[in-house]
């Protein structure tokens, strides 16, 4: 269906040629355009009326006292369902701090809640198909369960700015949801409405991105370059997308034209997962609850994680 | 007067809030007082972790993302 809207308008209405470079990238970005912000406007719709999205706030009281294995998981699986905004990450760690959650578990929910959201994963499964997904979001895991392990074994707790551990945090009974389909589908308009102008910005240019490489980058020159073959493509690319910073979302185009031309699947991931977690404005807003020295080892151990795991998959795949 | 807080480090998210409170108490005709809290100590006082958060005379009524102007013109109103 998006196919035929865009071969109509790039060829047809626009009068490109399919086989220039031209025509096959703006074919590409008009078709990516079209399927994911309908796809991103549908499943936050739906999410919404499930109000299946879940507040910081629910998950700390979720999370607080439990034994660190069942923290872990609970820090994973919520970071991955509730929705995130580097603006909220202070609060959220402040909180968890002070609920006395093990700062290794809150990492883990650091990493997890911008790399993986049920948002992402339906609209990469729209685009790369479930199998990339599954891997995707396996991995994603995966380095978040770990990640949070490996920073708890340095004792982060003397990196954590100590204003922190004063703030005292008061018990509010947040107000109840209204439930009624009124109010579901006014909360799911919201939602859109917050989320998609949040996000369209990098979805843009993630599509813009990867309509280029789509269009102008020769595939020889891929497979020679960037097959997997080469043990430093995928260290090049963490480190590519460190500087570089677009949500889930955003990275998912860019990721689709890469793999359409032959580049290596765990490369792929690496640079999808560097981008999506390893951001420096994420970093910076973090640096006022903890010191650099905590900051450069998260950054290190999530590169040294993305650039394993992207080893990984390209042995096996 | 309504005392409305509005919670949050300074993201835009926050202004656009506080500027759709403004705007509802303009339109209900109500004087209102609006004070923009964003010391973080303040702010988690409040039991609150995602900001935007909106209280009114010191009760929380709203905790992350945009609030709606029908909201805003529920918690001017009496």
């Amino acid at each position: 269906m998006f196919d035929l809207f865009a071969n109509a308008l790039a060829f047809g209405i626009l009068g490109l040629d399919p086989i220039s470079r031209t025509g096959s990238a703006v074919h590409f970005f008009i078709m990516d355009v079209a399927k994911i912000f309908v796809l991103l406007v549908v499943v936050i719709y739906i999410m919404g009326l499930l109000r299946a999205l879940v507040a910081p706030e629910k998950v700390r009281a979720f999370i607080r006292g439990r034994p660190d294995w069942q923290a872990r998981g609970l820090a994973v699986s919520l970071g991955a369902v509730t929705p995130f905004c580097s603006c909220s990450s202070v609060p959220l760690f402040i909180g968890f701090v002070e609920a006395g959650i093990p700062l290794g578990v809150t990492f883990s929910f650091l990493i997890a809640s911008p790399m993986i959201n049920e948002v992402a994963a339906v609209i990469l499964v729209g685009v790369l198909g479930w199998k990339l997904a599954f891997l995707y979001v396996l991995a994603g895991l995966f380095v978040a369960w770990f990640g949070g392990i490996v920073m708890q074994r340095f004792r982060p707790e003397r990196w954590v700015e100590d204003y922190v551990w004063k703030i005292q945090m008061g018990e509010t009974t947040l107000p109840e949801p209204d439930i009624s389909f009124t109010g579901r589908h006014r909360y799911a308009l919201a939602e859109v409405r917050e989320i998609v102008g949040r996000i369209w910005k990098w979805v843009l240019i993630g599509i813009g991105v990867g309509a280029l490489f789509h269009g102008y980058v020769p595939a020889g020159w891929v497979s020679e370059h960037l097959g997997g073959d080469s043990w430093y493509t995928v260290p090049a690319a963490v480190v590519l997308g460190i500087p570089l910073y677009s949500n889930a979302t955003g990275i998912i185009p860019v990721a689709e034209a890469m793999l359409g031309k032959g580049v290596a699947v765990g490369t792929t991931l690496a640079l999808m997962m560097s981008v999506a977690a390893l951001s420096l404005p994420e970093m910076l807003i973090l640096r006022k609850v903890i010191k650099w020295q905590a900051l450069a080892l998260f950054a290190a151990v999530l590169a040294v994680s993305f650039t394993l795991v992207g080893w990984g998959f390209n042995a096996i795949v | 007067m309504k005392q409305i807080k509005i919670l949050g480090s300074g993201c835009r998210s926050c202004e656009i809030t506080a500027n759709v409170i403004a705007q509802a108490a303009k339109d209900a005709d109500v004087a209102i007082e609006i004070e923009k809290v964003t010391d973080i100590a303040e702010i988690m006082a409040y039991g609150v972790m995602s900001t935007p958060g909106v209280v009114v005379d010191g009760k929380v009524v709203h905790a992350g993302g945009l609030p709606g102007p029908d909201q805003a013109r529920a918690w001017v109103q009496d």
